[in-house]
């Protein structure tokens, strides 16, 4: 179960901003996969470690040498509103 | 030659016309782009001409240069858009090409185009394209199957020779299932993920959806290695080989008979359990096994995967590239891009994973489902304890009609049960079509897949075994070939 | 009686490693270029790209964990710490939270909890409004500096004061520097300072409502907004009320602190194991080249000092600045009959505000050389010239460059070693001041300063101190 108001939290943590028949859509989606997920519960994990990679590496690295960058007009052309060689974005401010 | 050789050629017996001069690679790629032309089946989002197609690619590249491959839009593909099927990506164009892709133009394969896909590769139906969905080509009113569906779609449908598409939980082998072709998932690590858009990494693979088996060893020989750009791939130790084996003696095929209990269809159990016979035909044994916690992988997947997905799409913030949706302030942009730019699905995982991760859950969901996956992958490390194979249908249905499953998220989930175990532990698995089956409401006969497990790394194995069981099985896939184009 | 108060405070260091390349990414690190000059596709988090440790940066922050005197991790992982800014361009940093590559170190007095590393955020530069946050209405991001490789160093709260931040972090700064592994500028960024900061009751051990004082980029200005901030919260405590929790910042021209908003309202960073990077497991070979490549550390170089007999004070000024240290330690080596005591009081007092003289003269710009400066000192030594003739060649040598002999030589400022000469000078200054001969002789000694004065005077500082008191002394019938 998720309560409506968890729903509201969890779309604020996600920079959604839903819809009020949305949030009523996902409280009820939410609950009941997370009925099945609870399910999870049963399973008897004593002693388990979790796990994160299914990869044995370790000490991937790679050597302190330059590779070329991208042309700033490149790292910019997909920008919705580049400026001055920059991203702009809308001030921080507003986000009380 | 006649066109119709073409379309039932596969990418090894084309690659093989243009080497003895049947057919030169330039006539090979107008016919393709011509039938791509014709897609009725929304399989492509976006086409290449011919000089696009040939972008980077090494008419030299090798055994199968010069046939056209078909490229799932998942994959980053410098100067020509790239948008995972999201509404957020929309003209998205990005400046650099993913591994696996170069690796293929290196090897001479032309682009035919960008397949439709489920939406960031979250489905298993094509339903959540934000630009329609696919069809299935044996059968317009039914899904071709997910994430990968238009890779199958335009494979299945002769509209492109073969293809690549990415599996997190079954996304390359329910889709290819589902319209009657081969699908292989290989080992997490054997293909680099660079340029692969990331829906759930510790998962995500690339493999390739091809008309038989062959083609799928040349295809994967070609895409696996070891890449400097991506820390988790290993490749895979020697070269992949065409496979030519014919028998099945000494092989011994698990089949977890606690995992297919219920939700099978009739025709698709009966095709199973014919495939076993023929296992045996060939000398293979079959033996019972236990994959004791498979049963909670659907729902372990469902925690880990959206958890993953959760924190890999909050780059699509409205800052740097793609959709934004509102100027008006910061946590406009932010909430309303996003609002605006992913569909439903998306959303629903974002919810759940952000959920799962978020203070006071992240023991009772994230941590707990981590510790189930370790069980599965011991689950799976037993079973190849004794058995060399771990076999069971692809899906429990065949394709199902579009909308039938879109009601109930876990209805859907559901259709990867057999799959998504498989991908927890990370090993590679193989779906060939194992013949028609009758839908368990009536209706016309739909393919279905045939799914075989092998150890980590076993791939070259796993491809001869299936080789084997595909020349005794001898599917007939023109059917399908013969609905692709309008 | 009103309660006494202490303050605990812990710090955050966020060290930015001076690799050639960023963390995850081959994009050359620099400062000051145009914006977005240093970006790739790894940086701007563009769909699909994934990162890969940058070797270098793992090397150093190992050099780091030793010289902090940690335990380094078998085993450290990286994990995704998630939050939505625009200089985030993932939105979420890869750091290390649950396997950290080092703990349990100290440095002095002050115990290092752990050290991990990080990938550095972007510049943000806030438009109109004056350039700062507050009534902006843009913000133009620069991903150059996104992705720089850091090692955050958070210490057990273990400092009490201002003062003692202010000092420890001068060590801290000196340690990494010499290293040789990050710039440690904090005007330019590359050694930032954050101070979680409470007060107690003294001699009580539970611990108050901490508030955060954010990147200040000089240790002066750490140690103001320190004490301000603990004036601040006694103040607020002994009126009866209670110390929030919250982020301060403390402007340095007017002393004032201000509360910063949070980047996160929820702060909930929902950390998640980085799938796209594998565990970093240091070889026998790693760890080895990590203890070897320690020079002599600040600390255990001003210990070696003050045992030499050098004072503190001298020993922890030469100890930080390495130049300085090398300086002084070529002294002793041209002469090793100066004692090392009175060879650092010439390197850190005399030798030091001559260069602060000419305009703040760096070191490595002076024309002395040590093997100079030690002739210098043995000249005073052997009593040929007095102390205060030694300045005097001291102020030419550092001018012109000149050999001290030469300077001797030249002004004749060889000491006057004939006591017969000497007695004359001293029974004519007792003739020519009678007023201070005869307040010496009424019993005021310390009138004595006068006629020593007039002696050196009369010898141009030619004349050994102590040879004139006594003669003096001795003409006055003391
Ligand atoms: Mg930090
Ligand atoms: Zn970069």
């Amino acid at each position: 179960m998720i309560e409506r108001e968890q729903v509201l939290h969890v779309a604020r943590l996600s920079r959604l901003r839903l819809s009020e028949e949305e949030i009523d859509t996902l409280t009820g989606e939410l609950s009941s996969v997370l009925d099945h997920v609870d399910k999870l519960a049963e399973v008897d994990l004593e002693g388990v470690e979790p796990t994160s990679h299914v990869v044995p590496l370790e000490n991937v690295l790679r050597s302190d040498e330059p590779r070329p960058s991208l042309d700033r007009e490149v790292a910019l052309s997909q920008a919705p509103d580049p400026h001055d060689g920059a991203f702009r974005v809308p001030s921080p401010q507003a986000e009380a | 030659m006649g066109d119709i050789e073409l379309i039932a050629a596969s990418g090894a017996e084309t690659a093989a016309k243009i080497a003895n001069g049947e057919v030169s690679a330039d006539e090979v790629l107008d016919f393709w782009l011509q039938r791509a032309s014709g897609d009725a089946l929304n399989g492509y989002l976006w086409s290449a001409d011919r000089e696009s197609a040939r972008d980077g690619v090494d008419p030299d590249g090798g055994a199968i240069a010069g046939v056209p491959l078909a490229i799932k839009d998942i994959f980053c593909t410098e100067g020509v858009p790239t948008t995972a099927a999201s509404k957020i990506l929309g003209g998205y164009i990005p400046p650099y090409t993913a591994t696996s892709v170069r690796n293929t133009r290196a090897a001479g394969l032309p682009m035919l185009g960008k397949t439709n896909m489920d939406e960031f590769a979250m489905g298993s139906s094509n339903e959540n394209s934000a630009y329609g969905p696919s069809l299935n080509p044996w059968d317009t009113d039914r899904v071709p199957g997910g994430s990968s569906g238009g890779s199958a779609a335009v494979v299945a449908g002769g509209l492109a020779p073969w293809a690549l598409g990415t599996d997190t939980g079954g996304s390359i082998r329910q889709p290819a299932g589902f319209c009657g072709i081969v699908g292989l998932k290989p080992t997490y690590g054997a293909i680099s993920r660079f340029g692969m858009i990331a829906f759930a990494s510790s998962l995500d693979q690339c493999g390739p959806l091809t008309r038989d088996v062959t083609d799928a060893a040349l295809l994967l020989d070609v895409l696996q290695g070891r890449d400097d750009y991506d820390s988790t791939s290993v490749g895979i130790d020697g070269d992949v080989k065409a496979p030519t084996a014919e028998r099945l003696d000494g092989l011994t095929f698990g089949v977890p008979r606690g995992l297919m209990s219920e939700g099978i269809e009739a025709g698709v159990l009966a095709r199973f359990e014919e495939t076993l016979i023929r296992i045996a035909e060939l000398g293979g044994e079959i033996v019972d096994i236990e994959l004791p916690h498979a049963g909670h992988a659907i729902s372990a997947y469902y925690v880990l995967a959206p958890a993953e997905a959760s924190t890999n799409l909050q780059r699509y913030d409205g800052v740097r590239y793609g959709l934004r949706a509102s100027d008006e302030d910061l946590l406009a942009m932010y909430e309303v891009t996003r609002e605006d730019g992913f569909g439903p699905e998306v959303k629903r995982r974002i919810m759940l994973g952000t959920y799962a991760l978020s203070s006071g859950f992240y023991d009772a969901y994230y941590g707990r489902a981590q510790r189930v996956r370790t069980r599965i992958v011991e689950d799976f490390d037993r079973a190849f304890g004794k058995v060399d194979f771990v076999v069971t249908p692809t899906s429990p249905t065949v394709a199902f009609k579009l909308g039938e499953k879109t009601a109930d998220p876990w209805t859907m989930y559901l259709s990867d049960i057999f799959t998504v175990p498989i991908s927890l532990a990370g090993i590679p698995a193989i779906s060939i079509p194992a013949g028609l089956a009758e839908p368990d409401g009536g209706g016309p006969e739909l393919p279905v897949g045939f799914q075989i497990a092998a150890p980590a790394f076993a791939e070259q194995k796993l491809i001869e075994a299936s080789f084997a069981l595909e020349q005794a099985i001898g599917f007939d896939g023109s059917a399908g070939l013969a609905g692709g184009v309008r | 009686m009103s309660t006494e108060y202490e303050a605990v405070i812990g710090l955050e260091i966020h060290v930015q490693l001076s690799t050639r390349t960023k963390m995850f990414c081959g994009c050359e690190l620099s400062f000051g270029d145009d914006p977005n000059v240093h970006t790739c596709p790894v940086c701007l988090a563009l769909p699909g790209v994934l990162p890969v440790t940058n070797a270098q940066a793992i090397e150093y922050a190992l050099q780091i964990g030793a010289a902090l005197d940690c335990e380094l991790s078998p085993v450290s992982t990286f994990d995704r710490k998630n939050y939505f800014y625009p200089d985030n361009p993932k939105a979420y940093q890869i750091t290390q939270a649950a396997r950290p590559f080092a703990e349990n170190g100290r440095l002095g007095e002050v115990r290092i909890h752990h050290a991990h590393l990080e990938e550095d955020a972007a510049k943000t530069i806030h438009t109109g409004g004056g350039g700062r946050i507050k009534g902006s209405d843009a913000s133009e991001v620069d991903f150059n500096r996104g992705g720089t490789p850091l090692v955050e160093i958070v210490t057990e709260p273990d400092l009490r004061s201002g003062a003692q931040v202010r000092e420890w972090g001068q060590l801290l700064r000196a340690t990494i520097k010499q290293l040789g592994v990050s710039d440690v500028n904090m005007e330019e960024g590359s050694l930032r300072c954050d101070a979680n900061i409470s007060i107690r009751p003294a001699g009580s051990d539970t611990l108050g409502t901490k508030t955060e004082l954010k990147n200040m980029n000089s240790f002066r200005f750490i140690e103001r907004g320190i004490e301000a901030e603990i004036a601040r919260q006694k103040e607020v405590v002994s009126s009866g009320g209670e110390v929030e929790q919250e982020t301060l910042h403390f402007d340095p021209a007017t002393g004032e602190l201000h509360s910063l908003r949070s980047k996160e309202e929820a702060h909930d960073y929902r950390y998640l194991p980085e799938p796209d990077l594998v565990p970093v497991v240091p070889t026998e070979a790693m760890l080895e080249a990590a203890r070897n490549s320690l020079p002599e550390l600040p600390a255990a170089r001003a210990a070696r000092y003050e045992q030499l007999g050098v004072s503190e004070q001298a020993a922890l000024l030469l100890s930080f600045e390495t130049e300085w240290a090398g300086f002084f330690e070529g002294v002793l080596e041209a002469d090793d009959t100066i004692e090392p005591r009175v060879a650092a009081n010439w390197v850190t007092g005399e030798f030091a505000a001559e260069l602060r003289k000419l305009d703040d003269q760096p070191l490595a710009e002076s024309r002395v050389a040590p093997e100079s400066l030690a002739t210098l000192i043995g000249l005073v030594a052997s009593k040929k010239i007095s102390h205060g003739a030694g300045k005097t060649v001291l102020e030419e040598m550092v001018s012109s460059g000149a050999d001290p002999a030469a300077v001797v030589a030249e002004k004749g400022l060889e000491q006057i070693s004939d006591s017969g000469e000497l007695e004359k000078i001293v029974i004519q200054a007792i003739e020519d001041n009678p007023k201070p001969a005869e307040q010496i002789r009424g019993g005021n000694e310390k009138a004595i300063g006068a006629l020593v004065g007039a002696v050196m005077k009369a010898t141009q500082g030619r004349a050994d101190g102590g040879e004139v008191n006594r003669l003096l002394r001795q003409h006055l019938g003391l």
